[in-house]
């Protein structure tokens, strides 16, 4: 039976191992993305805050690609200046939620006992709230604001990370290599730095990169409930929020700056699945 | 054969006590990070300024909320009230949060629940329908899974109410919570969701039709559609149950944003209005009412599992 299953799930994950057309378009996006957040002005010669009333709610066409919103600026133009800031947003919750995550569970796994279970427990709560609501209740705390979206988006997301971190750990614990470097009297310290840090810290590069479009999304949900980033700035959530007063009369306002993270997230995450099956090889 | 299903629940029933226990706690002690003090806070928010207050009336404020007793007392009130169905008094509108609350609660289990159902059937359908069916309904079945199991709730739920709302008007494009308001709040719900559901139904249902004991029914003459439906199904259900227990934490989340883009009542407007009102009892509430729910469902999930999974009865 469990050989069965096992050969199942090997044919599968060597299918993906060949660079495929898809994995190819999703690196292709993501660089685009990258170039727009570090250089804008080479993706558009407009400015994003260039107000044209004339051509105000102007429909996408060849001269505006995405359309033009209320005071007539340039839609795409406005999105290609706001990646900068949302991709920063999603790097920095994913970082937070990281960090914590690898605390937690590191910290579960390697001292065992006591704290272990009552980090467990403490997982356990966190998962009781739901991630979008954790988020809501420190922005409540704090005001929205881009440091708000930040914190809450990571410590949102964390309780998942951290339970996988702590699985990683122990997995890792147990290795040959583990116990032949602590035999050869190496500190503590060193043996968690040199020898479980780094092998059990693998899968998670794939994971984390899975979560940076995640980041962005939930990022972008509280920008949409008018309660992250507020909308003068072109990040991609105000945008949203901005254009979805105008739902009924001009869709491209909301539904395009959305097809924007909706296709940066699908391309992170194939490039995430891409490089887990890999990693995963690696391992093997 | 009863004893350890009954222990196994005790377990578990104990556990989520423990759990609701230390949700209360976390919500109890977020309302004191609120930044400056409390009283000034409630002041301001209420009369929709930024300034310092006279002391007589920061006084008067936190004697009605009891700031001025023990911390300690403050935590133990909080608690005994929780047992009695108390989740504080709103900083704005002068009444229980559990009224606040209240009555918002029926539209929004409605949403969830509905937006379950339709997630399972669609994640069954195009399960059953495309795995091992060759290569290309088998791939096309698969990327519509991934495909759906990423789109933010937000972006569904507007490519809807453009779509058959706008362009289309069969539906109305602020609903309220009537049978014709609900059909696309439910389906922006569901659609990303079956999406998730698909990808662990087809994981299962990949390994299970490689059991020997779909070759013997296969051998038995049994057609292919009830090798499916009858023993391939209902193995590949086991991790979807639990799944659903999982989802409803993301239901919710997501209830947040549909009820806001059709303007459903829900406790999704409440926490959103009382999050832009800086009325932290009420956001505290909702959310220790939600994490309930989703301690009470999971157990029920175990329990579900229990009965549906022979071996776990043994063991």
């Amino acid at each position: 039976m469990s050989v069965l299953t096992r050969t199942t799930t090997g044919t599968r994950s060597t299918t993906g191992l060949p660079v495929r057309p898809g994995t190819v378009a999703a690196g292709g996006f993501v660089a685009l993305v990258l170039v727009a957040a570090m250089a804008p002005e080479l993706l558009t010669g407009d400015t994003p805050t260039r107000i044209d009333l004339p051509n105000a709610l102007a429909a996408p066409s060849w001269q505006h690609p995405f359309g033009t919103d209320e005071a007539g600026r340039d839609l795409l133009t406005r999105v290609i200046h706001g990646t900068r800031l949302s991709l920063g947003i999603g790097l920095a919750a994913t970082g937070v939620s990281m960090v914590l995550a690898i605390v937690l569970g590191a910290t579960a796994a390697l001292a065992g006992g006591v704290v272990d279970a009552v980090i467990n427990r403490i997982l356990e709560v966190t998962f009781a709230f739901p991630s979008l609501l954790a988020a809501l209740l420190i922005v409540a705390v704090y005001g929205p604001s881009v440091t708000t979206s930040i914190v809450a988006v990571g410590v949102g997301s964390m309780p998942g990370y951290a339970r996988m971190v702590r699985g990683q750990v122990l997995a890792v614990k147990e290795a040959g290599y583990i116990e032949s470097a602590q035999a050869l009297g190496h500190g503590p310290w060193t043996v968690f730095r040199r020898h479980l840090l780094p092998n059990a810290m693998r899968p998670l590069v794939a994971v984390a990169t899975l979560g940076i479009g995640q980041s962005i999304v939930w990022a972008s949900s509280l920008a949409f409930l008018g309660l992250g980033v507020p909308p003068p700035s072109p990040e991609w959530g105000a945008l949203l929020d901005s254009g979805r007063n105008h739902i009924t009369t001009s869709w491209w306002l909301a539904i395009l700056p959305g097809l924007v993270i909706v296709l940066f997230a699908i391309a992170v995450t194939s490039l995430g699945r891409t490089l887990q099956l890999r990693l995963e090889g690696a391992t093997r | 054969m009863k004893a350890p299903v009954v222990r196994r629940f005790g377990t578990k029933l104990a556990s989520a006590v423990l759990v609701l226990l230390v949700a209360a706690s976390i919500t109890f002690f977020v309302q004191l990070l609120l930044p400056g003090d409390r009283a000034t806070v409630i002041l301001n928010v209420r009369n929709g300024r930024d300034q310092e207050w006279p002391p007589e009336e920061i006084a008067a404020v936190n004697a009605q909320f009891g700031f001025d007793r023990p911390l300690l007392l403050q935590y133990l009130d909080y608690l005994t009230g929780l047992l009695r169905g108390d989740l504080g008094t709103s900083y704005t509108e002068f009444r229980p949060v559990t009224d606040v609350i209240g009555a918002q609660l029926v539209p929004s289990v409605i949403l969830t629940l509905g937006a379950l159902a339709v997630a399972w059937v669609i994640a069954v359908t195009v399960t059953v329908l495309t795995v091992q069916r060759g290569r290309f309904l088998g791939g096309l079945g698969a990327s519509l899974e991934a495909f759906t199991a990423s789109l933010p709730h937000y972006w569904v739920g507007m490519l809807l109410l453009v779509a058959f709302a706008v362009k289309i008007p069969i539906f109305p494009v602020i609903g309220g919570d009537g049978p014709a308001g609900t059909v696309l709040p439910v389906l922006t719900l569901a659609i990303p969701l079956s999406g998730f559901l698909g990808q662990v139904l087809r994981e299962e249902f990949h390994k299970v039709l490689d059991q020997p004991f779909i070759t013997t029914a296969r051998t038995r003459g049994m057609s292919d559609a009830a090798v499916r439906l009858r023993h391939a199904l209902r193995h590949a259900v086991l991790p979807g149950i639990t799944l659903s227990g999982w989802a409803l934490g993301a239901l919710v989340s997501g209830s947040v944003i549909v009820e806001n883009i059709y303007g459903r009542p829900g406790i999704g407007q409440v926490l959103v209005t009382a999050v832009n009102n800086r009325d932290i009892p009420t956001v505290a509430g909702t959310v220790l009412v939600v994490a309930a729910v989703y301690v009470v469902a999971n157990l029920l999930v175990d329990l579900a599992y229990t009965l549906v999974d022979p071996r776990l009865r043994l063991s």
